[in-house]
């Protein structure tokens, strides 16, 4: 109690350059919060993938399509429990900026294999009734305000031409990683508008998705998938859903870096700060620690002082840092749309941060600690602070 | 001092040099003195002629390049830093001249802080701090920090804080230095009571003749050696 009350009172002792620096280190929690929440967004859509689903393209690449005939094909695979298709459609909402995942699925089949995305029963009828019926994710529908009854027009970009929508269903996700700001909507209808407006393109798929009949399936069934396609016209490449999202991550695998780096960068720079911070303040302080070392108090008391003290401060800065980075992160995720599948703040950046704070208190105090230890008591008593 | 003077500070052929780059100083040369317990000591001699360096060895702060030291029949020479420190906070008490107080701690808490170190109870550091600051003369100044005291005020905390552990010697290095004439009075005056009333062994360092005059005996140093 009585080396807590003085260590609390040596760290308000200079209230201004405390709390400046509790600022700094409240700003570089919060940012580097913010990053890692960036960074796990990135990746949710890749960490909510299922490994027991597979996922089938075209070999050469996703842009290239495969015949709607597989279908019936890798239905006969050994392990196969089940098979949907989808498009990539890849439409413009207004503007460009309006980013958000469009699919022309399968209707019948493709929710029986996400379980995850939950639709209320009667509103999955209407929408299997409707041919330019659509169902959208909770987010989506939150962040451009579309409510069930709506039509929405996409400016179509692959398939060319104005696409209306009736939104007949919301649909929430069962985990907290689900991507809930996806556009689904019915693949016969964009088949259907194919066989007119350009009939080459017609009964073709972007991609199959494949329920196993065991997460341990997984290798066997997609050399198997291949194996049948391969010589033909289209060679498949089959892998599971995650490793199929990693892909798509990979491309983009240097800004995470960057970002990643950033983010140990300004942790780096607030322990120069606090560092300077502690020196400071135990240089000014030499002839009290060496009065306490003639009183007899040894390395032991003086380092608890010192390692209080940046901890108090460290801590001040982390806890309202952590406790700002979830108001701050959920107006960053707002603001950034639908952009990322998830925008949420992991329990593992928390720990972080708090790893970040503990951190920058050790690295701090200790230079200042070494020098307090160190010092001949005769030397300390004479400095003037 | 009627009963046989028992020694209580034994120091012989001390010496100390200190080391600027590879320029050695001499200090102090030889250095031998006896000092009796209760006895009241004055250390004088003119600036730069070792005072505080003979005072600082005395307490424990410093080293000696030669020579023994011994307090209270323990060969200080010989122990390490960690009970060096122990030794210190069992047998000194520490007098200084800008009265050393730990700025963010009140007068109680600056007197209690030597008592941390020994295993009383809370109830008994606030018993033996009171009875302290009593006896100095500052009962109602107990939650006042420093800076809310006045220099004689808050030498007179010093003093409690030296005595609360009840040391086998006090070292006063130049006690009255900063204060005004009649603050420092009351500081020689309470010194002089330790020792009178409570038969402290009191070693003060002072250039003012007038603080030397309340000693028993005054030794003066001169370029690193006692003379009479
Ligand atoms: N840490 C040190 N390094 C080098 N020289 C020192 C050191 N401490 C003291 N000295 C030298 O030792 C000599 C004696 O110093 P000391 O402080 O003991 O003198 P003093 O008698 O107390 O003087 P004053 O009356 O001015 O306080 C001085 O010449 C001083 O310059
Ligand atoms: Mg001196």
């Amino acid at each position: 109690m009585y080396y807590l009350r003085m260590i609390v009172r040596n760290a308000m002792r200079h209230q201004l350059r405390s709390g400046l620096t509790v600022l700094g280190i409240v700003v570089a929690i919060v940012a580097f919060g913010l990053l890692r929440t960036v960074v796990d967004a990135w990746y949710s859509g890749a960490e909510a993938a299922s490994k027991s689903r597979l996922i089938t393209r075209n070999a050469i690449s996703l842009v290239f399509s495969m015949p709607l005939a597989y279908a019936g094909k890798i239905r006969q695979i050994d392990g196969v429990k089940a098979v949907s298709y989808a498009s990539w459609f890849g439409g413009v909402y207004v503007t460009e900026k309006n980013f958000f995942p469009q699919f022309a699925v399968h209707a019948p089949t493709y929710f029986n294999l996400y379980p995850e995305f939950v639709v209320p029963p009667e509103q999955m009828r209407d929408f299997l009734h409707d041919r330019k019926g659509a169902i959208v994710g909770r987010r989506l529908a939150e962040t451009y305000g579309f409510k069930i009854g709506d039509t929405v027009s996409l400016r179509g970009t692959i398939y060319p031409g104005i696409w209306d929508f009736v939104i007949r269903g919301i649909y929430d996700g069962a985990e907290r990683t689900t991507d809930v700001s996806q556009f689904f909507f019915q693949w016969d209808y964009v088949n259907e508008t194919m066989r007119i407006t350009a009939p080459r393109r017609m009964n073709t798929v972007g991609v199959y998705i494949i329920a196993l009949t065991g997460a341990d399936r997984a290798s066997d069934v997609s050399a198997s998938v291949d194996a049948t396609f391969r010589n033909s016209l289209a060679e498949t490449l089959t892998e599971t859903e995650q490793a199929f999202q990693l892909g798509f991550v990979s491309m983009t695998e240097a800004i995470v870096v960057a970002i990643r780096v950033v983010s140990y960068l300004i942790i780096f720079i607030i322990m120069a700060v606090m560092a300077n911070t502690m020196a400071m303040t135990v240089r000014e302080r030499l002839s009290e620690y060496a009065t306490l070392k003639a009183l007899g108090f040894g390395s032991r008391h003086l380092a608890g002082l010192i390692f209080g003290e940046a901890f108090v401060i460290a801590g001040c800065g982390a806890l309202i840092g952590i406790f700002c980075t979830f108001p701050i992160a959920e107006r960053f995720g707002k603001a950034t749309g639908t952009l990322f599948p998830t925008f949420n703040v992991h329990d593992e950046t928390i720990e972080w941060q708090i790893a970040c704070a503990v951190l920058i208190a050790v690295v701090a105090a200790l230079v200042p600690c070494w020098r307090v230890m160190h010092i001949r008591i005769v030397d300390g008593l004479r400095s003037i602070g | 001092m009627d009963q046989a003077a028992q020694t209580i500070v034994a120091i012989r052929n001390l010496a100390k040099a200190y080391r600027r780059g590879d320029q050695v100083v001499p200090v102090l040369t030889d250095i031998t003195l006896d000092i009796a317990a209760g006895d009241y000591v004055a250390l004088m001699g003119p600036s730069g002629s070792g005072k505080s360096t003979l005072l600082n060895l005395i307490a424990g702060i410093d080293k000696p390049d030669a020579g023994s030291l011994s307090i209270g029949g323990i060969d200080i020479t010989a122990l390490d830093e960690a009970d060096l420190a122990a030794w210190r906070s069992r047998h000194v008490g520490f007098i200084f001249q800008f009265y050393n107080l730990m700025p963010v701690l009140t007068a109680f808490e600056n007197v209690e802080l030597p008592l941390l170190l020994t295993d009383l109870s809370a109830a008994q550091r606030r018993q033996h701090v009171g009875d302290a600051l009593e006896m100095v003369g500052l009962a109602d100044r107990v939650e006042h920090y420093p800076s809310e005291l006045s220099g004689g005020q808050q030498q007179r905390v010093a003093i409690a804080r030296a005595i609360i552990t009840d040391p086998t010697i006090l070292v006063a290095d130049e006690p009255t230095g900063d204060l005004d004439r009649v603050s420092a009075e009351e500081v020689l005056n309470l010194i002089d009571r330790l020792n009178r009333e409570l038969g402290k062994t009191v070693i003060m360092v002072t250039h003012d003749p007038h603080a030397a005059a309340k000693a028993r005996s005054i030794r003066h140093l001169d370029k690193g050696e006692l003379t009479q």
